[in-house]
Order: structure tokens, then C-alpha cells, then sequence
């Protein structure tokens, strides 16, 4: 996958094929978390297309960036099946446990929330995403305790790494 | 020797899946003279995930909601000692090929053509696609027929585009077919973007070769030697077992310069969405596989003539590929066997939203929608009223439950005003308010809409601030001509399908449910209980303990009550957030 390559290998594999500005700003979005100026800049000296128009390109797509995301990203879906099974709830408690709005990221950089238009699991309904895992028949309590465990695993990876002596 | 099967599509894996998988492999470790463990995709029945089946020989028995608890106890009992767990089984075949279980009536009324393989093959071995006759018909096609004798099977089974618009296969296929060459594409689309829609993600996590031997066979048809899958990046694994597909294939020389030697050179590229519905539509899809922003272009040149790269191209959907090898196998009168006249062969539904049974279901095309959601679909969620459902996502509508004899072709479909699209069914019952479904709708639309035509672009804002207003209660009665005149001037000025279908929703339901908006609108009143400013917040005192947790909850001190005792909601402090609702945990709490 080529979001799968790291930035400076995929760059390095640009051959000027035509229609690779996508799978370039896929892979600078994966590399930083976001698509940073600096990636901007380089991916159109290295294409020759214009800033502006990869600009253009990166904000016409919900995929991408241009500010950092959280450590985890909440995709809550707002489709058909799940709006009718009551994702409006869903959100409403991810916003209140994690006191952001959607498109926010919390203050601790740990979580940032979206929502997107379905998720292929309509059968499961109400679904969310967080990273890569889609969690389904949620209810308002079982977001939070899903959002909450993540957190104490969070804390207790920092509290571990806090009493490992720096060398 | 038994063969553990764990169903490891989204569905399945969201559902738990990989525990159960992991134990059971686990386990299989401990006891490898008694079953391997292996993996399958989605058989469709995604209400009872995660799915356990236990093979041997013709014996196939399948067990359904199983944790990791319940698959040791089918691991002991079944695996080990030969026992079937009756009452966790949801579907079995005996050695005589007698079928049974809870789930039959889900399974009966299917015709399996596209899901042929999806929940019984390793989506990841294609040792196990070539076991059930996968890659026969391109050896067919390349070996046997000529690119025009192809192009004729495909007319003669009559398929149509199960992409949602219909258009008859074949004779795509012969468009492009008779273009100059030699630089030709073969496109996939699988942004699979209709909330409600996920038969495209099942196939092509349970069954991706199946799409790609379509697409090779495309490939020969209009002689074209390199080829797009357009999937969606919010289908992850997807996307994974396309590419285990892709490496496959080009190994065993199903791709690449010199196809069973039959001198015809053919690969294929998967290219990664980024997110934008509009992308669906095929002229934007070229736009986005091109590097661009995906906006749509003016037809005609229609793709057979310029498409991607301005060159000659063949898009079709994933399903519609995935029919292609059965035809040439099984011949296209044995497709054209089934469905009506018009609308040939059988087409997959997604069944969602207030269904008993959600899940994948292929049948025959002229299916009434009743039996659909009844027979198939089991019928309404909590013995619930039938309502409607809506068909075709956000470019469909809604059917109400007074024409549920309708049936399910290109041909009934659209005369209701809905459109067949790429099969979502989302079953809407009695407490569905419909003018929030439309609202629903055009708020999806309206921010997907690329923004090139003005109409659609500002047009289906005026209309959601309309919709919004009414759901509010300050609907005004001129709205609903208003809405009207918007719709018809949307769907004249757009360009693609996206503006020319965004106001089918609203349509639809204004056509079917004109007393649920008249009722918004001068009665102030939401008939469904839906709409949150138009209901009040009632507590039920024969339900209500006094544990005070809602008064707690309540932002504005709406709620009044002693610990213990019975507490009221004063509704004219009352601001409509639903926090009691949702905090309540004895259900004491309703709108009224």
C-alpha cells in the first residue's frame, strides 16, 4: 500500500508518473500525521505542479491535514443505519467525555474526533472507527468505557515510562 | 480432520472476530490431529457475528454470536467429541445435504451468483478461489472466445450496471470495445460511498478475486492492457486483500505481459481514495485516479470515448465484475434464467437500520420489497411498525410501507420516484420522522457536493436551512413550495448524478409523507416523536426509582424530585438536550 511506504521512500520512488500527487500526499499525511508546509513545498518542487493547485488538491479531500491529528483518531459514523440507530447520542458522549467538538483534538493530543459519512457496518449500527479498529452496537456507555480504557493504557505506558531510569 | 472457518470480514472483526480466532487456533495448537483453523469472509449474516463453522467432509455447521468462551465449548464439544451444540447453530448441512438452523429463512430466498464464494472461501488463498472454479472463465475467455464473442455473452445475459444507474453491460463493453486502441483502461469503481451500501466492501474482502478475473476478462473484451481498482481508504482491509489478490494472480500468471499464454497483457493498479463522495461519480473517479480534485466532467465524450486520461475506458462497479466469471462459466442463459424480464440475474442488498436480520442478501431481481424485509429480513426490530425503506443512499428515496409490493428492478424502482442505486436498503420504522431523513439526506449531499454547479452547490444549502428550520418548528407553510421549485432548478442545472439525485430524498418523502411536514410545519408537532424541539421529555413514574442520576444530568435544572421519590421534567425549562434520556438506567424516561 502506499501509505504503507514512508514519505522520503515513496518520493524517492517518484518517477514523474502523472497522477501520483495523491498517493504522495497520502504518504506525507502518514509519515507526519498531517501535511505539514515543509510537504507542501517539497512535493511541488518535486512534481512541478503548483503549490496552490496541491493546495487545491489537499483540501478538496476529507483525508487530508493541515493541522496535526491525535494520537487516536475517532471516526464516529453518521451514515444512514447509524443515524437512524442513534449516533447523534454516540457523539454527543464522545464530545462530553473528551470535551472537544468534532474536528477538535484534545488538549493532551491523545484524541481527535470525526465523523464520517458510513463505514461499510451498517448491520452493527451504531459503528465507530478509532485508528484502524471498528467497534460496533455501541451506546453512549460503552463509547465512554472504550474511550476511557484507551486513556489508562495511555497513562499507564506514560507512568511506565516515567519510572524507567533515562540513561 | 475438521476445518474451523472464522468469518474475518469488518463485520465479523468489529463483532470480535479475532479473539475468537485467536483462541480457537489456540486451541487447534494443542490439538493438531483434530482441526485446522482457517479464515473466511462475510456470508452476509452480519446481525449474528462473529460466525464459527466447523467443516468436514460435506458437513458444514455454522454457529453464530460466538465469543471466546463459546468457541472453547464448540471447540470441546463439536471439534473434540464429535457433538453439535443444536441450540447455538444458525445454519448446518448434513451429510444427506439436509439444511437447518435458526438462520434458514435468511438463506432460502437467496440466489447466490456475486456471493458465490463470500463466507466460504479464504478471501487470501487463491488456492481456494481456483478450488470452487475461479479463473476458469478467463481461461474461457482468453483461450476459447474471441473479444467480440465475449462482448456478446455479456449482452445475452443481460446484465446491467449494478452501480446503480443500470446501464445494460454488454454493450458498455462494446463502446469501448470498438474504440482505436491501442492505450485502453479498465476501471473498478469501489468508492463505495452511499451511507447504507457495504456489498462492494463484503466482496471485495470476501471473494477480491472474483472482481478481478471480471475485470481481466474486461480487459480482453475491449482489448485493454491496464486497469484501476478505485477503493475507498475507509475500507482498510478491503484494500489489504486486493492486494494479496493482486500479488496472487500476477504469481500464477492471471496478470501480467503474456496471460496462459495467450499473448494478451493485462495488470492492475489499486488506487487509494481520499475521501470525497463525489468520487463515485465516474468522470470525477478518472479526475481523482488523475491526481486531481475530483470534480466531474462534462458528458459526452462519455468514457467508452475519452475517460481516464482521455482514453477509451470501461468503468463498471464491483459487483457488476464479480457477475462476469459465473456468466461465462455457467452461460449467459443461465443468468438470464433468473429476474424479470428487463432486469436480469439477481442483485445484492445491504439490509440495515430497523431490520431484524441486517446483513448482505442476494435474490433475484422482482423480489417484492415486503419480502425482502420480511422473509428475508425478518421483519422490524422490537415488533415495530413498518414505515418505509430507502433505496439507493443519498441519490435515492424513500418507498413507503403502502407499496411494499413493489419489486426490486430497474424498472419498478424508479417509477416510485427512488432509485434501485447500489442496492443500500435501510428499513425505517414508526419512530423514523421522515422530514429529519430528508434533512438527513441533504446535509450529506450538501457537503459532499464538489461545489462546480452553482445550484447544487448553493441550491441544497437552501434547502437543508429549510429542512433544518422545519425540524426546529419554525417551518413556515411557503416552505414546502419553495422546496419544491429548488429541486426541480437542482436538478435541471447539475452536471453529474450527484446535484441531479440530491433532492430525490426530499422528493420522495414530500410525495409519501406530505402530513408528517404539514404537521411539523402548522401543528408544530413531530407525528415520529423524532424531532427533538418538537417533543417533550416525560418521566415515567411507574418506572422512576429517584436516583436523582438525571436531575444530575440535567444542564438547566429542568428536573426536580427527592431521592427515592418520583421527579418531574418541567418543559418549560426544559432545553431538548436528551442528557436524561440517555443517562436514565431503568428506560424511565420517553418522548412524548
Amino acid at each position: 500500500m502506499a501509505s504503507d511506504e514512508p514519505f522520503g521512500y515513496r518520493l524517492w520512488r517518484y518517477d514523474g508518473a502523472p497522477g501520483e500527487l495523491i498517493p504522495l500526499l497520502q504518504s506525507a499525511q502518514d509519515h507526519f500525521g498531517y501535511i505539514p508546509r515543509r510537504a507542501i513545498q517539497h512535493i511541488a518542487g518535486v512534481t512541478g505542479i503548483p503549490e496552490s493547485s496541491v493546495y487545491g488538491v489537499i483540501t478538496f479531500y476529507n483525508q487530508f491535514r493541515l493541522q496535526p491529528m491525535g494520537k487516536h483518531v475517532i471516526r464516529t459514523c453518521v451514515g444512514t443505519a447509524c443515524h437512524v440507530s442513534g449516533s447523534r447520542m454516540l457523539i454527543d458522549a464522545i464530545q462530553d467525555e473528551l470535551g472537544i467538538e468534532v474536528g477538535g483534538t484534545t488538549r493532551d493530543g491523545l484524541f481527535t474526533l470525526f465523523t464520517v459519512a458510513c463505514l461499510g457496518c451498517c448491520s452493527l449500527a451504531p459503528v465507530m472507527m478509532v485508528n484502524n479498529e471498528t467497534h460496533g452496537r455501541l451506546t453512549p456507555a460503552s463509547v465512554r468505557r472504550i474511550l476511557r480504557g484507551i486513556r489508562r493504557a495511555e497513562e499507564r505506558g506514560a507512568a511506565e515510562r516515567g519510572a524507567r531510569p533515562t540513561p | 480432520m475438521k476445518k474451523i472457518v472464522v468469518g474475518m470480514g469488518t463485520c465479523g472483526l468489529s463483532a470480535g472476530a479475532q479473539a475468537v480466532k485467536d483462541r480457537l487456533a489456540a486451541l487447534a495448537e494443542t490439538h493438531p490431529e483434530a482441526a485446522t483453523v482457517g479464515i473466511t469472509g462475510c456470508i452476509g449474516m452480519c446481525y449474528r457475528e462473529p460466525l464459527v463453522e466447523i467443516r468436514e467432509g460435506d458437513v458444514r455447521v455454522i454457529y453464530g454470536g460466538v465469543d471466546p468462551r463459546r468457541a472453547e465449548e464448540i471447540f470441546q464439544r463439536h471439534v473434540l467429541d464429535g457433538e453439535i451444540l443444536e441450540e447455538h447453530v444458525i445454519w448446518m448441512r448434513d451429510a444427506n445435504g439436509v439444511e437447518s438452523g435458526s438462520e434458514m429463512d435468511f438463506l432460502r430466498h437467496q440466489r447466490r451468483i456475486v456471493l458465490r464464494n463470500c463466507g466460504c472461501i479464504d478471501p487470501e488463498s487463491i488456492a481456494e478461489y481456483e478450488a470452487t472454479g475461479g479463473y476458469e472463465a478467463l481461461r474461457k475467455a482468453l483461450l476459447e472466445m474471441t473479444p467480440e464473442e465475449i462482448v456478446a455473452e455479456v449482452k445475452a445475459s443481460g446484465l446491467r450496471g449494478r452501480g446503480g444507474a443500470g446501464f445494460p453491460t454488454g454493450l458498455k463493453w462494446s463502446f469501448a470495445a470498438s474504440q482505436p486502441g491501442p492505450v485502453k483502461y479498465v476501471v473498478c469503481n469501489a468508492d463505495e460511498g452511499d451511507p447504507g451500501a457495504f456489498m462492494d466492501r463484503s466482496v471485495l474482502e470476501g471473494d477480491p478475486h472474483s472482481v478481478l478475473e471480471g475485470m481481466i476478462v474486461c480487459s480482453r473484451a475491449i482489448g485493454a492492457h491496464a486497469g484501476y481498482i478505485y477503493c475507498r481508504a475507509e475500507y482498510p482491509l478491503a484494500i489489504r486483500r486486493l492486494q494479496i489478490a493482486l500479488e496472487a494472480a500476477r504469481e500464477r500468471g492471471y496478470l501480467g505481459k503474456d496471460i496462459l499464454g495467450s499473448g494478451h497483457a493485462f495488470d492492475v493498479k489499486i488506487k487509494q481514495g481520499a475521501g470525497a463522495f463525489v468520487c463515485g461519480e465516474e468522470t470525477a473517479l478518472f479526475a481523482s485516479i488523475e491526481g486531481e480534485r475530483g470534480m466531474p466532467r462534462i458528458r459526452p465524450p462519455f468514457p467508452a470515448e475519452k475517460g481516464l486520461w482521455r482514453k477509451p475506458t470501461n468503468n463498471n462497479n464491483v459487483e457488476t465484475y464479480a457477475n462476469i466469471p459465473w456468466i461465462l462459466t455457467n452461460g449467459a442463459k443461465a443468468y438470464a434464467a433468473f429476474g424479470t424480464e428487463k432486469s436480469r440475474g439477481t442483485k445484492v442488498f445491504a439490509l440495515a437500520g430497523k431490520v431484524v436480520r441486517g446483513g448482505l442478501a442476494e435474490v433475484p431481481m422482482g423480489m417484492p420489497i415486503r419480502d425482502l424485509v420480511f422473509q428475508v429480513g425478518g421483519g422490524i426490530k422490537e415488533g415495530r411498525a413498518f414505515k418505509a425503506v430507502q433505496m439507493g443512499g443519498p441519490s435515492g428515496g424513500c418507498i413507503p410501507a403502502s407499496l411494499g409490493d413493489t419489486t426490486v428492478d430497474f424498472e419498478s424502482i424508479p417509477a416510485t420516484g427512488a432509485i434501485m442505486g447500489s442496492g443500500g436498503m435501510v428499513v425505517l420504522d414508526d419512530a423514523t420522522c421522515m422530514v429529519e431523513i430528508a434533512r438527513f439526506f441533504l446535509d450529506f449531499t450538501q457537503a459532499e457536493s464538489c461545489g462546480k454547479c452553482t445550484f447544487c452547490r448553493i441550491g441544497t444549502l437552501r434547502m437543508l436551512e429549510i429542512l433544518e428550520r422545519i425540524t426546529r418548528g419554525e417551518g413556515k407553510p411557503e416552505d414546502l413550495d419553495t422546496l419544491r421549485t429548488l429541486a426541480a432548478r437542482i436538478k435541471e442545472a447539475s452536471l453529474c448524478g450527484l446535484g441531479q439525485t440530491a433532492p430525490n430524498p426530499v422528493l420522495t418523502t414530500m410525495r409519501y409523507f406530505l402530513d408528517e411536514y404539514e404537521a411539523h410545519i402548522y401543528d408544530k408537532k413531530c407525528p415520529a416523536k423524532s424531532c427533538i424541539a418538537l417533543v417533550d421529555f416525560v418521566i415515567d413514574p411507574a418506572r422512576c426509582t429517584g436516583c436523582t442520576l438525571c436531575a444530575k444530568q440535567c444542564p438547566v435544572g429542568a428536573i426536580s424530585g427527592k431521592p427515592k421519590e418520583v421527579h418531574v421534567i418541567d418543559p418549560a425549562v426544559c432545553v431538548r438536550c436528551g442528557k436524561c434520556l440517555s443517562s436514565c438506567n431503568f428506560g424511565a424516561i420517553y418522548k412524548a
